[in-house]
């Protein structure tokens, strides 16, 4: 892509916009004019339920910071937009919350089409987005801050724990866009790795809600578990499938609990036996996430559940006030930068302590083993603290260097000349 | 055993396909075939259905009352609706279109807005058994069985009882029947209120496997269409022979090549029959007929 045409190109359509709006930013910021935060989230359709309490909890984040004095003395102003789990929806909102709203910063996105969807626009009108969402990995944009956990932290540690605690068999079952098909690359190579076999391989297209064959299939095959990577509400009815078809087989994800709290709205016990990693869910049981939790349930009391994402946005939230305040109240996103390269912007939050990692921008995470019990309990039966995002950074990612604006995966990754 | 074991298991997911495709058209087709509505709103009669089963199975009524509870109310929505929309706008197939969608947009969100975005289940009820190293849900077995009773009380209703023949007398010559003293109105709210109930049974016998969510409908509504863009207008003579090869195609393809290729090979079997049969099955049989 050819950087500089597309500036040349772009300043020259919206120079008006820029002298009028993007450049005196930071000079005008007066004291009390609000920071404006762009949040496109799903409120209705097939995404609604794991995404609506990502709303909630930037509303409870921009709450707290204001009754506390805003950001650097400045209140902050929320520019909320349902997306309706609509990719197209995204990048209507996005153009209208950077170009009309003029927001300082936008909060967006919960499946990783949507994303990609989104992320051509915030790096056309060059403005700044954190995507508060665990995906499969591999953006490496400098106007993207990334707050989910990505695959090196719950692949590589769940996929070995299962194998030694369940056998070396492992059958994947993945939704079939960019998320499934990119996470199952991933099991597949730390599936090699530790020596095991694959007993077979499954995409799903979105919105297929019938699992009987799929069953048989797995049960043809006899792995040892399977690696459920299924997105939506329509693909959740496999749980209920499996179980009623008694496949009795333990399940490994990295999505489910952990974003659309199955075990809170399935009958026990079908998903008994299913192992998640997460950064964070409302049973992990320390005294920050209690916290947490009363604050939430306080401004929220009917919120279904409380899942990583909640925790990720609200954490998001909170660091961009520490980023704008050590930037001297400035909201421009290459000052934010380069205090996000002193390598040190950390939040002690509900999930723990993270710290966002200059090279990549993602976030490093404490990351918990959730076990779905019998009666649709959750134990942890082992926790990894302090999991780096590394693997961009090991692929050649360097954001304080340049900025490729890609996304990455383990079977294309950058190349030595980025 | 083996054997025995993998030709079971062709049967079992053969049925299962038939009757998830047989149970999500039969109502679409009922609308299209004796009215000429096309009602997108088919998917919310079936979300309809399966709420209520679901919220009647909690109030602690027994599974099969439920189910045959949500048929009833979304057969009483679905009177509702055509004395209020889809009367106005006979022989106005496009306006129909319209208004359905909206109808269902409407509804989608309304659930929503009203019940959340999402509701715990009941369960699968039967448990499994096995047959060889495969274990089998029994559930799915009675879906087969709800299938087929289903297309035998639709021929039953229509060629036995007098609803079913001036229901049959008004879709062929509307003016003539009306003459001769029937209320076509009258069996028009009735056929649409028919379609919209089998739509709400099916959401309540599918809501034990199911996640319940507004936009479960959406689900059903590829299959339901396919379905029917393949049948024809009729539903026994399109409906079911269209569920039969459409079933073995995606059941074969999906136990082959997994989900992703049943989906496709569903799809290209359409393409292909409507290539071949611009009607349908049943506008080719018919036409063989006469």
């Amino acid at each position: 892509m050819n950087g500089r045409m597309k500036n040349v190109a772009f300043a020259a359509a919206g120079s008006l916009a820029l002298i009028s709006g993007h450049l005196p930013t930071a000079a005008l910021a007066q004291e009390g004019e609000p920071i404006k935060v762009g949040v496109l989230e799903d409120q209705s359709g097939d995404f609604a339920a794991a995404t609506m309490v990502k709303v909630h909890a930037i509303e409870l984040a921009a709450e707290e910071i204001n009754e506390a004095g805003g950001i650097a003395g400045r209140p902050i102003e929320l520019v909320i937009y349902d997306t309706q789990s609509d990719n197209t929806r995204y990048q209507e909102f996005m153009r209208r919350v950077l170009q009309r709203d003029q927001v300082d910063v936008v909060f967006a996105g919960f499946s990783s089409a949507s994303r990609e969807a989104y992320r051509p626009i915030v790096n056309q009108f060059d403005g700044f987005a954190f995507y508060n969402n665990q995906y499969e990995g591999g953006v490496c944009d400098a106007n993207m801050v990334v707050t989910g956990a990505v695959p090196e932290q719950q692949f590589s540690t769940l996929i070995p724990w299962m194998m030694e605690e369940f056998g070396p068999n492992v059958y994947t079952i993945a939704a079939d866009y960019n998320f499934g098909q990119i996470s199952a690359e991933w099991v597949r190579n730390i599936v090699a790795e530790n020596g095991g076999t694959m007993a077979g391989e499954e995409f799903i297209p979105l919105g297929v809600s019938q699992f009987s064959q799929t069953i048989q299939n797995i049960q043809a095959a006899q792995p040892d578990f399977v690696v459920t990577l299924l997105v939506g509400t329509a693909q959740a009815s496999y749980y209920e499938q499996a179980a009623s078809a008694n496949l009795g087989l333990p399940m490994a994800s990295s999505v489910n609990v952990g974003q659309g709290y199955e075990h809170k709205r399935f009958t026990p016990p079908s998903l008994a036996n299913m192992f998640v990693t997460t950064n964070y869910i409302e049973e992990v049981d320390t005294p920050a996430s209690a916290d947490f939790l009363e604050r939430f349930r306080a401004k929220f009391p009917d919120e279904p559940y409380i899942n990583q994402e909640a925790a990720n946005s609200y954490i998001a939230l909170n660091l961009y006030k520490q980023m704008v305040e050590r930037a001297e109240g400035s909201t421009d996103r290459e000052e934010l930068r380069s205090v996000i390269a002193e390598g040190d912007v950390c939040f002690d939050g509900p999930s723990g302590n993270v710290c966002i990692d200059p090279k990549s921008q993602h976030m490093s995470h404490t990351i918990y083993l959730a076990k779905v019990e019998e009666d649709h309990s959750i134990s942890f039966p082992t926790v990894w603290e302090d999991i780096k995002p590394y693997w961009l950074g090991d692929a050649g990612c360097d954001l304080t260097v340049s900025d490729p604006s890609e996304q990455y995966t383990p079977s294309s990754p950058p190349t030595a000349a980025n | 055993m083996e054997f025995l074991t993998s030709i079971f298991a062709a049967f079992y997911q053969f049925g299962d396909a038939f009757a998830f495709l047989v149970l999500s058209a039969c109502g679409l087709a009922i609308i299209f075939g004796m009215m000429g509505v096309i009602n997108l709103a088919h998917g919310e009669f079936i979300m309809c259905g399966a709420y209520v089963t679901v919220m009647a199975t909690r109030a602690g009524i027994p599974l099969p009352l439920s189910i045959l509870l949500g048929s009833l109310v979304a057969g009483i929505i679905g009177i509702a609706l055509e004395r209020l929309v889809i009367r106005h706008l006979y022989g106005r197939p496009l306006d129909t279109i319209v208004a359905t969608w909206g109808v269902s947009l409407i509804a989608t969100q309304g659930t929503l807005i009203v019940l959340g975005s999402t509701m715990q289940g009941v369960g699968t009820p039967l448990g499994s058994f096995v047959v060889g190293n495969l274990s089998f849900s029994t559930y799915r077995i009675v879906l087969i069985f709800a299938a087929l009773a289903v297309l035998g009380g639709l021929y039953l209703l229509f060629n036995k009882t007098r609803f079913g023949i001036l229901a049959r007398a008004t879709i062929q010559v509307p003016h003539m029947a009306e003459g001769l003293g029937v209320n076509t109105r009258h069996v028009y709210a009735l056929t649409f209120g028919l379609g919209a109930a089998l739509a709400g049974l099916t959401g309540g016998l599918y809501a034990p496997t199911m996640t319940m969510v507004p936009t479960m409908g959406a689900t059903f509504i590829v299959e339901a269409f396919v379905t029917v863009v393949v049948g024809g207008a009729d539903v026994f003579l399109g409906t079911a022979p269209a569920a039969v090869v459409l079933a073995v195609v995606k059941a074969g393809m999906t136990s082959w090549q997994g989900q992703l290729f049943g989906q496709i090979a569903l799809l290209i079997a359409v393409v292909i029959v409507i290539r071949l049969l611009p009607r349908g099955i049943s506008g080719f049989i018919l036409k063989e007929r006469a």
